[in-house]
This record gives C-alpha cells, sequence and structure tokens, in this order.
C-alpha cells in the first residue's frame, strides 16, 4: 500500500494528466456521424505517431558508437514518421473528397 | 519553452480530434493537429540538452526525409479504394516505432523496476500493434483470404496473453539483464499480434484496425510516461481512449460485441446454419434486359459495397445515376454503416466521383423507403443484404442491422460469381424469386448497362 501511494505520489502529475486525458478522449468523440468514422480514425492514427518524438529521444541520447542502439533508433525515426506523414496525408486526401461534394 | 510547445501541440491533438468529427471542420482540424506534430518534432529537436554527435543529427534527419517522403508518396499515390488497407499500415509503423523504442530502451534503465514494466508494456502493446496491423493489411488486401484459425485457438491466445503478462512481470521483478529474454518476449508479443487478428473475419477488419489504433496510441503513451514527456502522453492517451470508444461505436453500429469481435470470430458455419444453406435456383439477367427494366422505373435505390471499390466503379455508377435521372428515374444510394471495409468507406469512394451528399441515405432513413422502389440495384455488397442476420439465429451475422432490400418490388444483385462474401456465408437472398442475378465485374457491367440504356432513346 506504501508503495503505492509513494508511486503515486512521484508520478502525480503524470496520473493526472492521463487520466484527464482518457475523459477528453471520450468526449472529444461524442456523437460522430457514421459517414466520418473512416477519416477520425486515420486522424487519430496520424496523430498516435507522436511516438516518434519518443524515437528522436532515443537517438539524442544514444552514443554515436553504439550501433546497435543507433540502427535500431533510425528505423524507429523512419517508421515514426510514415506513420506521421502517411497519416496526415491520407487523412486530408480522404477530407478532400467530402468538400468537393458540397460544389 | 519546450513544454510551452508540447502544452500547444497537446491542445491542437485535441482540438483536431474534435474538428475531425464534424464534416465542416474536419479537413482544417486534420491539418490543425499535422502542424501541432511538426512543432512537437523540432522542438523535441532543437530543444535537445547535451552533446549530440554529428553523426546522430545526420541519422535523424535522414530518416526523418526519407520516411517523409515514402509516406508522402505513398499516401498520394495510393487508390481510393485501398485506403483501409493503408491506415493500417500506417497503424502498424507507429506500433513498430514504439516497439524498437523499447527494445532500445531497455538495457539503459536496468534495475528500475518503474521503468522497466513501463518499457515492456509500451514495447509488448506496440509489437503486438505492428503484427496485427500487418496481417489486417494482408487480409484486406487480399493477401490472406480466409480467416485461419488453430484448434482452440481462444484458449491458445488466452493462455498465450497471460504468458505475455506473466514473462513481463518476471522479467520486471526478477531484475534480469539479459537480453535474451527481452527478445523472447519481444518475439511472443508479435506472434500474439498475429495469432489475435488471424481467425477475426474480414467484415469485423474495420473494428480491429480501429482496436489496434487505439493499442499503438497506448504504446506512444507509455513512451511518453517512461521519458516524462507530456505530448507523448497526452496524444497517446487521448487517441487510446477515443480509438477505443471508436471502436465501441463502430461494433455498435454492426450490432455486435467487442467481445464477440475478438474472441467470436465468425464461425465456419455450424451445423444449423449450414441446413439451410439451401441451393435454390438463381435468375440470371443480363445488362440489356436490366436496361430496359431500370428505363420503366419510378425509383431505383442503389445498394454500394466492397465490389464498387474493388473494381473501381465509383465513376461509372455516377454515369448511371445521372442518365437514369435525365430520364426521370430517381434514384439514391443506401449505405450500409459498414458497407466496404471500414465505416464512411462507401461515402469516401462515392464523393470521389462527385455523387451529391443528399444522394447517400444512411441505413435507418432508408428502410423505410425500400417498399417504394422498384429496383434495388444491389452493386458487389453481400453481408450487408443478407436476411439471415434477421431470421436465421444460427447464422453468425445473426443481430446485425441490414439494409431491407427485400421489400422492394425487384432486386438486382451484382457480383462477379456466386461466392460467399466476406464473413463467408450463403446469402438467401440470392435464391428468392424477385431477385435477379447480375454477374460480372461492376465496372464492365455497369459500363454495359450504361451504353444499352443510351441505346433506349
Amino acid at each position: 500500500m506504501n508503495e503505492l501511494i509513494q508511486f503515486f505520489t512521484t508520478n502525480k502529475e503524470i496520473i493526472f494528466s492521463v487520466t484527464l486525458m482518457i475523459f477528453v478522449g471520450v468526449e472529444v468523440i461524442g456523437k460522430v456521424p457514421a459517414v466520418l468514422h473512416t477519416p477520425l480514425m486515420s486522424g487519430a492514427n496520424a496523430i498516435h505517431g507522436v511516438v516518434i518524438v519518443g524515437a528522436i529521444i532515443v537517438m539524442l541520447n544514444s552514443e554515436a558508437d553504439n550501433y546497435l542502439a543507433l540502427a535500431l533508433g533510425t528505423i524507429a525515426v523512419f517508421l515514426g514518421t510514415l506513420n506521421v506523414v502517411g497519416g496526415f496525408v491520407v487523412t486530408d486526401r480522404m477530407l478532400e473528397m467530402f468538400k468537393k461534394k458540397k460544389n | 519553452m519546450i513544454h510551452i510547445i508540447y502544452l500547444i501541440a497537446s491542445v491542437t491533438f485535441i482540438l483536431g480530434l474534435k474538428m475531425l468529427s464534424n464534416p465542416k471542420t474536419a479537413r482544417n482540424g486534420n491539418l490543425l493537429a499535422a502542424a501541432g506534430m511538426i512543432a512537437a518534432i523540432i522542438a523535441t529537436i532543437a530543444f535537445h540538452v547535451g552533446e549530440v554527435d554529428a553523426l546522430i543529427y545526420q541519422l535523424i534527419f535522414g530518416a526523418i526525409a526519407i520516411g517523409t517522403v515514402v509516406g508522402w508518396l505513398t499516401a498520394k499515390k495510393i487508390q481510393m479504394t485501398k485506403m483501409p488497407e493503408l491506415v493500417s499500415l500506417f497503424n502498424g509503423m507507429g506500433g513498430a516505432c514504439a516497439a524498437l523504442i523499447g527494445l532500445v530502451e531497455f538495457h539503459h534503465n536496468l534495475g528500475d523496476a518503474t521503468s522497466i514494466s513501463v518499457i515492456l508494456a509500451g514495447m509488448v502493446i506496440g509489437s503486438v500493434s505492428f503484427s496485427g496491423s500487418m496481417i489486417a493489411w494482408a487480409k484486406l488486401n487480399g493477401t490472406i483470404r480466409k480467416a485461419i484459425r488453430i484448434p482452440k485457438y481462444n484458449i491458445f491466445n488466452t493462455v498465450l496473453l497471460i504468458g505475455l503478462f506473466v514473462y513481463g512481470g518476471w522479467i520486471t521483478w526478477s531484475e534480469t539483464g539479459s537480453e535474451m529474454h527481452l527478445y523472447v518476449l519481444f518475439a511472443a508479443a508479435l506472434s500474439y499480434g498475429i495469432l489475435f487478428v488471424l481467425p477475426i473475419g474480414g467484415a469485423d477488419m474495420p473494428v480491429v484496425i480501429s482496436l489496434l489504433n487505439s493499442f499503438t496510441g497506448l504504446a506512444a503513451a507509455f513512451g511518453g510516461f517512461l521519458y516524462g514527456n507530456q505530448v507523448m502522453l497526452t496524444g497517446g492517451i487521448l487517441v487510446g481512449s477515443a480509438g477505443t470508444l471508436l471502436t465501441l461505436v463502430m461494433c455498435k453500429a454492426m450490432n455486435r460485441p467487442l467481445f464477440n469481435v475478438v474472441f467470436g470470430a465468425f464461425g465456419g458455419g455450424n451445423s444449423s446454419s449450414e441446413s439451410t444453406d439451401s441451393q435454390g435456383s438463381v435468375r440470371e439477367v443480363g445488362p440489356s434486359d436490366l436496361a430496359v427494366q431500370l428505363n420503366y422505373s419510378n425509383k431505383v435505390l442503389i445498394v454500394p459495397g466492397y465490389g464498387l471499390a474493388v473494381a473501381q466503379a465509383q465513376h461509372v455508377i455516377k454515369e448511371l445515376e445521372q442518365l437514369l435521372e435525365s430520364k426521370g428515374v430517381e434514384v439514391a444510394y443506401a449505405i450500409h454503416p459498414v458497407a466496404g471495409r471500414m465505416p464512411g468507406h462507401m461515402n469516401v469512394l462515392l464523393a470521389e466521383s462527385n455523387v451529391q451528399y443528399d444522394k447517400l441515405k444512411e441505413m435507418e432513413d432508408v428502410n423505410p423507403e425500400f417498399a417504394q422502389t422498384d429496383v434495388v440495384l444491389v452493386v458487389g455488397a453481400n453481408d450487408v443484404v443478407n436476411p439471415a442476420a434477421k431470421t436465421d439465429p444460427a447464422s453468425p451475422i445473426f443481430g446485425m442491422p441490414i439494409l431491407e432490400v427485400e421489400t422492394a418490388k425487384s432486386v438486382v444483385v451484382n457480383k462477379r460469381s456466386m461466392k460467399p462474401g466476406y464473413a463467408g456465408i450463403e446469402n438467401q437472398l440470392f435464391f428468392r424469386d424477385k431477385t435477379q442475378m447480375l454477374f460480372g465485374d461492376a465496372k464492365k457491367v455497369l459500363s454495359e448497362l450504361v451504353s444499352e440504356l443510351k441505346a433506349l432513346d
């Protein structure tokens, strides 16, 4: 029990933001029309590409002679970029189609 | 400074996602989130404290440059019909990224049980998301066609899942620094992802992709926890919770509890449903006869499905629609919530060929209209019009709301063959008296239909 409380105290900021973000996530989706499910999923897909920030941090903290870490880190940055760029561009293309029909 | 930018980026993610759920603001919302992402990435590099070798910068910028070009080109060049696969593919990339971070960070954090457990959790979830997404991609792409099930796969998968937890826990608490255990866990997580998605039928793939999407969000959040990095944490959790809710919303649209999707899978047809698989006679119709039928109809409803997407027939169907309208026939599209391979798939596809927004009718609105419809033209859809979902409790899709096309005066089904649809079950609709089958590739037969119609003047 003490350990649990200690864990909570040391990580309280993180625990607060996690809890609040869960509710924000639920609220934000709210009532979304079925038409937008695919673009929304695709947009959310692009946002979790934020994991690339972690990959960059890995790289920045690596020693220049730790080739295994560098290789894995570089691949991670590459894959993360794919996720971010591809995700946003695909979403934009989907939404572009929605716009066209209004004309 | 970096924290201010991270805060701004987190806010753009929230606003972006919020705007994405409204058709009017969706596009700007996406761009807003993208801008926030770029800011977060630049800030991470620019405000890093400490000495960094030039080689590392070269590698980072190189990887980002190549990734941008590859990602951009793939996303731009892909056909509209392939989009669901692509979302799955990119999702897998994010999962792999999270898994690799875990692999590298493991031995940097030995001795710190909290960090190790966070690293392992992120790595396992990322790996499952990666391999699962690859299988989902292969399934949608048609590389893997059938649901593959090993005997007792539910028990096996559950044991494997528990095994992952126990093994991960053991690595954490035993404080073993052994790389071997790390890689075994990595491999086990990859296998679990594969085995998790393999038995799930293609019709449920949208739900699975959405679920894996929220997994990757979770994996990113674990990374954020590890580095105390707020933007990863907020972005990851946001996607994790929004993705989970979206998954549940999709399940609701299909009237299938998530539990059934994951564990139930579409059965290989149990005995009672097989007995009703009557092989009654099928009436075939050719384009010229159908052209006459349509010509003298007052109202035609088109039910598009995945077959339309595969055949790239969205333009020719628009042509058909215009031609019939010019002849005074009322035409509209009946869109099932899960028509195609993803919710909204058909809307996106038909929007590409400039079909009017108000011509796309959602299931609840259109179902009462079938009774006043002369001809329903089902193009490459199958399970979403299968009456077994209403009548046969033994059917694996029983309970899924369907488009009640049977109430129309006549039904014409365009399919390439009599093969069952993605759920792998027979469709009694094809054997009904009022049903006619129009065999062939949607684009080809619809083009023939259009020219026959033109010739009728």
